[in-house]
C-alpha cells in the first residue's frame, strides 16, 4: 500500500505542474480580457525563455498597411500607435525610406537578439569544445602511439611527390586558411579576452585589421580552393584500396603496419573532400556576408529543406520567410559553424604532416620525399612512379 | 620554400588589391549601402 502511494503522489504533483504550466498559456478568451494585447502569462512565458505565439500581435497591424501608416504624420484615426509599430516589426507595413538595399527598409528587426545570445553562448561554447576535443585527441594520440617513424632503414634517394604548382596551391590555401582561421577567431573571442589586455581602442584597432585582412585575404583562400580542387580531384576519387586502408586503420594505431595506398590514402581523401566541401560552404557564406543583403541563400534552402521533410523528424520547422537582416544572421552563425569543424580537422592534418609523421613535411616542404617513407606510406603510387620512370628511361636511352 | 613563398607573395598581392578591385567595379560598402538621396558627396 505504502509502495503505491509512493508511485501515485509523483504522479499526482506531476499533473497538477503540468496543469499548472498548461494554465500559463493563455487561451484566446483569456487574452480578449486584456483587448488582445500581451497577457502577464506571456511576458513570464517568454522570460522563462519559452516560445511565445505571436500571432496575436503579428496578425493584428490595423484595419490594413496604408490606414495604420497614412496618419503618421496627421491625426491617427483608426489607427493607433501600437497597429503601426506592430505593422513595422512583422514586416506588413509598406515602408518607403531614401537608403538604398533591401535591408534599408527594415525599421524593426528583434531577431537581433537571439542571434547575439546564439554567437555569444552555445556557438562558442560548443565551438570550443569542438576545438579543444581535437586538441586533447591529438595529444592523447601522441602520449599512446608517439611519432610515426619510417620503419625501414632509408635509402636516401628521394621521389618528387608534390610538383611546384601543387605545393604553391596548397600554400596558398593552407596559409590563408591560417591567417582568416586567427582572425576568425579573434574576431569571435576578442571581445572577451583582448579588450582586458589591450584596452577598448587598442581592441578596436585589432579588430579593424582583422576584418580588414579577413574580408580581402578572403580571395586568395578561394583562389587556393580552386588550385587544390582542380590539381588533386582525380587522385582523390575513392576506390577499393580505400576500404583495405582503412580496415587496417591505415597502419596508424599500429606500429610496423602500411597498408598499401595510390598517390593519396582514404584518410587523405578524407581530408581532401572535407576541405572542398567545408571549402565551398564557407566561401558562399563568406561572400553572402561579405556583400551584404546581396546573396540571401537560407530562406531559399530552408524552403528546400522543408520540402524534403528530414527537420521535421527533428522536430525543426526551418523559417523560410525572414527579413534581410536575419538572412545575414544565419549566414554568420554558418560560416562560424563550419570554421569550427574546418578548423578542427585543419589541426589534426597540421599535426600529421609535421611533428606526427617523420618525413610527411618534405612533401609539401620540398617537394621530395625519401623512397623508404613512400613505400610505407604510399607503396602502389611508388610502385607507378618507378614504372613510369623505367618506361622513360627504356624510351630515351642514354647515348 | 620557393612554391611557399610565391604562396605568401600572391596572398598578399590579393589581399592589397582587392578592395580596390571591388571599388573599381562599384561593389565598395558606400555604393551598396546608401542612395543618392543621401549621398553626401
Amino acid at each position: 500500500m505504502r509502495l503505491i502511494l509512493m508511485l501515485l503522489i509523483p504522479l499526482f504533483l506531476t499533473s497538477v505542474a503540468l496543469a499548472q504550466e498548461s494554465a500559463d498559456v493563455p487561451t484566446e478568451s483569456e487574452r480578449s480580457t486584456t483587448g488582445g494585447a500581451t497577457t502577464l502569462e506571456d511576458i513570464l512565458a517568454r522570460q522563462r525563455g519559452e516560445k511565445v505565439d505571436n500571432r496575436y500581435r503579428s496578425d493584428n497591424t490595423g484595419q490594413g498597411n496604408a490606414e495604420g501608416l497614412l496618419g503618421q504624420l496627421g491625426t491617427r484615426g483608426v489607427a493607433s500607435d501600437s497597429d503601426v509599430y506592430r505593422a513595422i516589426r512583422y514586416g506588413s507595413a509598406d515602408t518607403t525610406v531614401s537608403s538604398k538595399g533591401p535591408a534599408a527598409g527594415v525599421l524593426i528587426q528583434d531577431g537581433g537578439m537571439w542571434w547575439l545570445n546564439f554567437r555569444t553562448g552555445p556557438l562558442r561554447e560548443y565551438g570550443t569544445y569542438i576545438l579543444g576535443g581535437m586538441a586533447a585527441i591529438i595529444v592523447l594520440f601522441f602520449l599512446i602511439r608517439g611519432k610515426i617513424r619510417i620503419d625501414g632503414e632509408k635509402t636516401g634517394r628521394t621521389v618528387t611527390r608534390f610538383n611546384g604548382f601543387e605545393r604553391f596551391g596548397h600554400w596558398l590555401f593552407a596559409g590563408s586558411f591560417l591567417v582568416l582561421g586567427l582572425t576568425g577567431l579573434l574576431t569571435l573571442y576578442g571581445r572577451d579576452f583582448l579588450i582586458p589586455l589591450f584596452g577598448k581602442e587598442g581592441f578596436a584597432t585589432i579588430a579593424q585589421g582583422c576584418k580588414w585582412l579577413h574580408n580581402n585575404l578572403a580571395w586568395a583562400f578561394m583562389l587556393g580552393l580552386i588550385i587544390v580542387t582542380v590539381n588533386w580531384i582525380a587522385h582523390n576519387i575513392p576506390n577499393r584500396v580505400d576500404l583495405k586502408w582503412l580496415a587496417a586503420g591505415g597502419g596508424l594505431f599500429t606500429k610496423g603496419s602500411h597498408p598499401p595506398a595510390r598517390k593519396f590514402n582514404a584518410g587523405q581523401k578524407v581530408i581532401f573532400w572535407a576541405c572542398i566541401l567545408l571549402g565551398v560552404s564557407i566561401s558562399l557564406s563568406g561572400l553572402s556576408l561579405l556583400f551584404p543583403f546581396e546573396l540571401p541563400m537560407f530562406a531559399k534552402t530552408f524552403s528546400v529543406a522543408n520540402s524534403t521533410g528530414i527537420p521535421q523528424m527533428f522536430g525543426l520547422n526551418l523559417p523560410t520567410q525572414m527579413s534581410p537582416q536575419e538572412e545575414m544572421q544565419y549566414a554568420q552563425v554558418w560560416h562560424v559553424m563550419i570554421a569550427y569543424v574546418f578548423i578542427a580537422i585543419i589541426i589534426a592534418h597540421i599535426y600529421l604532416g609535421s611533428v606526427g609523421m617523420e618525413g610527411a613535411f618534405d612533401a609539401m616542404g620540398t617537394g621530395e620525399v625519401e623512397e623508404q617513407w613512400a613505400r610505407e606510406h604510399h607503396s602502389l603510387w611508388l610502385e607507378e612512379v618507378q614504372e613510369k620512370g623505367a618506361s622513360k628511361a627504356a624510351a630515351s636511352p642514354a647515348e | 620554400m620557393k612554391a611557399f613563398l610565391a604562396a605568401v607573395a600572391v596572398m598578399v598581392v590579393i589581399t592589397v588589391a582587392a578592395p580596390y578591385a571591388l571599388q573599381q567595379v562599384g561593389f565598395s560598402a558606400a555604393e551598396a549601402g546608401t542612395g543618392s538621396a543621401v549621398r553626401l558627396d
